[in-house]
């Protein structure tokens, strides 16, 4: 049964780091400054290396730009995007922390239907620490938050749960929709709190949005690739999206859950319909082929870690989406890449990386 | 948005040739139902009003083309209650504003000798212990306490049915308005599924939402949406264990959103507060699993479950979806205290732990192409595979059959 949380969240401030791709300011940190003070960021800047990129005082910080990604990876330097908030993978790779937190530069704090500011952090841990439950949906949502549970016909030995690797939060005002949605309903608001964590169904693909997402990297960090996007890459915007299903497919395979839910944020900005058309195009082509790969891939036995699910992955990548088009052959070198530098910068501490049983607190 | 593919290219040409092709019936069988499959195919001969192809296509039960925009007439909905508690004057009272459009079918619980107290003003039809005896006569269906409900699924002549239990009112959402259960599982039926895929926003077809970034486009015209489990607030659908561990709890959570249940997940479909396409999904909304010692408290029975494993293994197969969140309706209090009495004997946990891997395994025969063949192989399949594990089994395969010859005789006309 669901034992109800009384105790307060724990900080988890030495275990847990912020990634932050930026490209101009970081100004909007002052507004997360009670959130997220007592936290270590990782800020990745994109884009040109001689910018300086202003930090608000007092947090703790470390910073790489496009010089320092070269220098640290060296030819492993490939597999990390320029020009796109991809870089922000590299964020994973260098920290040293069991969870990472990752969100968006215009995105602010939201407020709750009674005018309270979100704690968007304490619930993403919230989240993590407590299980996921991919094997039966219940219709109460999250059995494990206070004042719900399994519902009536819900299998017990199903009720303690697998550990939860991903937790995808969601954003209120500008939503997050493709090129194409956005220019035909440019005044559309996300206004509906939707008070509800779940479990995101074995089997099921979804569509993981970078901008208020945390993980734990210790249970899926490998995974959380986010591509070959941006300059001299034929799409971009689906960063996030590629990281998703990857991660999707490696969480089911290997009995972890993903969740998606609260907590909220907002999103202050709308970014160009016309330019992310671009940028999309033929993501929205390509994703019609991507979405029948994903859905058909089968891990062997042997993938018992997350490196040898991802390797596996971009093996079929090549043989199966290369004659889409030429750029997977590339994403899936990049894929055996990301995991080289990955495990370079990660040196496996003598146990193999899989679900062991609940997070410690 | 997308570029034409050579199927489709090669489908436009041969479409401005169709006039020219006079007999089809020199393809294989299989063939032309794939090419019936194809919606512009499809539509073009169904255009020609031919009753031929219109008998061919219901036939070979090839979906007929989603007619989205179409609502739901009042006309087409029974609302079916079960009446386990004689005094339903309170009940009928509060749901009054969103019931009395509606014709209404009440289902006695046979085993209650009360005389039932309903109000007037409803176009309402009772059915009792000697209108089930008098219809079905000597039937194998146990159709006391809970389940009399779906006596009432079997003589509607309605397209779709809603039904909620007699101890719920209507609940308030968020803002303190009353909401319209009816009305919500009317807009849920009628808008299209997305199983193939999660929409993180929920339902895209809901005002103020849409598909995100990175759904893909070929999903987002969604499939038709057969049943619709709606929620409860104050006092949720638990098992009695966890009434009488957390008998104090009460579900204050009003969460607004509808979502469809994903392919392949399976989920316990709660009969408190459902409502379904009865001209499609009568014939696998049975009650089939009867617990050993099946009460009249909600928590002694898993039939509602069984019924909606069994819906969704279906609908899964046939390309259905099936939707699950709002409407809520505010469930009264139970006597918590009696769980505990049900505890004792409750065969459900190990009911539903032999469930549980039997579906997960489960696939239906791709030639199982309607409603009842579906049922026809799943009690098959339920018999040899759960049947040697507990005899409630065995049961519930006969149940299943029997259900479905009722159906035929009994069901299957509508108006």
């Amino acid at each position: 049964m669901a034992s109800a949380s009384r105790a307060a969240t724990p900080l988890l401030k030495d275990e847990l780091d912020i990634v932050i791709p930026t490209i101009r300011n970081l100004d909007f940190l002052e507004m997360w400054r009670p959130f997220f003070q007592p936290y270590h960021l990782i800020i990745v800047q994109d884009g040109d290396p001689n910018k300086t990129i202003r930090v608000p005082e007092g947090f703790d910080y470390e910073l790489y730009n496009r010089n320092d990604i070269n220098r640290i990876l060296g030819p492993k330097a490939s597999c990390i995007s320029f020009k796109d908030s991809a870089c922000r993978c590299f964020g994973y790779m260098v920290s040293k922390k069991k969870y990472i937190y990752t969100i968006d530069d215009d995105c602010f704090v939201a407020k709750d239907p009674s005018g309270k500011d979100i704690n968007a952090l304490e619930q993403h841990i919230k989240n993590l620490l407590s299980p996921s439950t991919p094997f039966f949906f219940n219709t109460l949502y999250d059995p494990y938050r206070d004042g719900a549970d399994f519902v009536r016909g819900y299998p017990f030995s199903l009720r303690e749960g697998v550990p939860t690797a991903v937790s995808h939060g969601l954003w209120l005002n500008i939503p997050d929709y493709d090129a194409p949605t956005q220019l035909v309903k440019p005044l559309e608001r996300n206004t509906r709190y939707v008070d509800a964590i779940l479990t995101i169904p074995k089997g099921t693909l979804f569509p993981m949005c970078g901008m208020n997402l945390a993980f734990d990297r210790e249970l899926i960090g490998p995974a959380m690739y986010f591509g070959l996007m941006g300059d001299g890459q034929p799409i971009g915007r689906y960063d996030d999206m590629w990281a998703g299903w990857c991660t999707k497919v490696i969480t089911d395979h290997l009995g972890l859950g993903v969740k998606t839910g609260l907590p909220y944020i907002w999103h202050s900005k709308a970014s160009n319909p016309f330019v992310n058309l671009k940028k999309e195009y033929n993501g929205i082509f390509w994703q019609e082929e991507l979405i029948p790969f994903f859905q058909s891939v089968s891990m062997p036995k042997e993938a018992t870690t997350v490196q040898k699910c991802y390797l596996e992955l971009a093996k079929q990548v090549r043989a199966k989406l290369g004659k889409v088009d030429g750029y997977f052959n590339k994403l899936a070198d990049s894929m055996v890449t990301w995991i080289e530098a990955w495990d370079e910068l990660n040196p496996p501490k003598g146990g193999v990386a899989t679900a062991n049983g609940p997070p410690k607190k | 948005m997308r570029p034409p593919s050579l199927l489709s290219l090669t489908l436009d040409s041969a479409l401005l040739r169709i006039a020219h092709i006079a007999d089809l019936s020199h393809l294989p069988d299989h063939l032309v139902i794939d090419l019936f499959r194809v919606e512009k195919v499809l539509k073009l001969f169904l255009a020609t009003g031919c009753e031929e192809i219109i008998l061919a296509v219901q036939l070979l039960n090839i979906k007929q083309p989603l007619k989205m925009s179409s609502g739901i007439q009042d006309s087409e909905v029974d609302i079916v209650i079960a009446a386990l508690q004689p005094n339903l004057n309170t009940f009928f009272e509060a749901w009054r504003p969103f019931f009395s459009r509606f014709h209404i079918i009440v289902v006695k619980d046979p085993d209650m000798a009360e005389d039932l107290k309903i109000p007037t003003g409803f176009d309402l039809k009772v059915y009792t212990k000697a209108d089930i005896d008098g219809v079905l006569g000597a039937s194998s269906i146990n159709f006391s306490g809970h389940s009399c409900r779906y006596f009432g699924y079997l003589v509607s002549r309605k397209k779709y049915v809603i039904s909620i239990d007699d101890n719920c009112l209507p609940a308030k959402d968020a803002a303190g308005s009353t909401v319209d259960a009816v009305a919500q599982h009317m807009t849920n039926l009628k808008t299209p599924a997305t199983p193939f895929f999660f929409n993180t926003l929920y339902d895209p077809y809901r005002k103020g939402a849409d598909f995100v970034r990175g759904y893909p486009f070929s999903l987002r015209e969604g499939v038709e949406c057969m049943l619709s489990c709606g929620l409860w607030l104050h006092n949720a659908d638990y098992d009695p264990m966890t009434h009488v561990v957390k008998r104090n709890q009460r579900n204050t959570t009003y969460v607004d959103a509808v979502m469809t249940v994903p392919l392949g997940a399976m989920m316990p479909v709660s009969g408190i507060n459902v409502a379904f396409n009865r001209e499609v999904l009568g014939p696998v909304m049975f009650p089939g699993l009867r617990l050993r010692n099946e009460g009249k408290h909600r928590w002694d029975t898993l039939e509602d479950i069984w019924n909606g494993l069994c819906a969704k293994v279906v609908c899964d197969s046939l390309g259905y979806g099936m939707k699950t969140g709002l409407p809520y309706v505010m469930r009264s209090d139970a006597e918590a205290g009696k769980a505990l009495e049900s505890l004792k004997e409750w065969e459900g946990v190990k009911v539903m732990d032999d469930v549980l891997p039997f579906f997960q395994s489960l696939k239906l025969s791709r030639t199982a192409v309607t409603v009842e063949d579906c049922v026809k192989e799943l009690a098959s399949i339920v018999r040899e595979k759960l049947g040697p594990k507990n005899a409630v089994f065995t049961k519930a395969a006969d149940a299943m059959v029997e259900w479905n010859n009722l159906w035929k005789s009994h069901g299957a006309h509508h108006a």
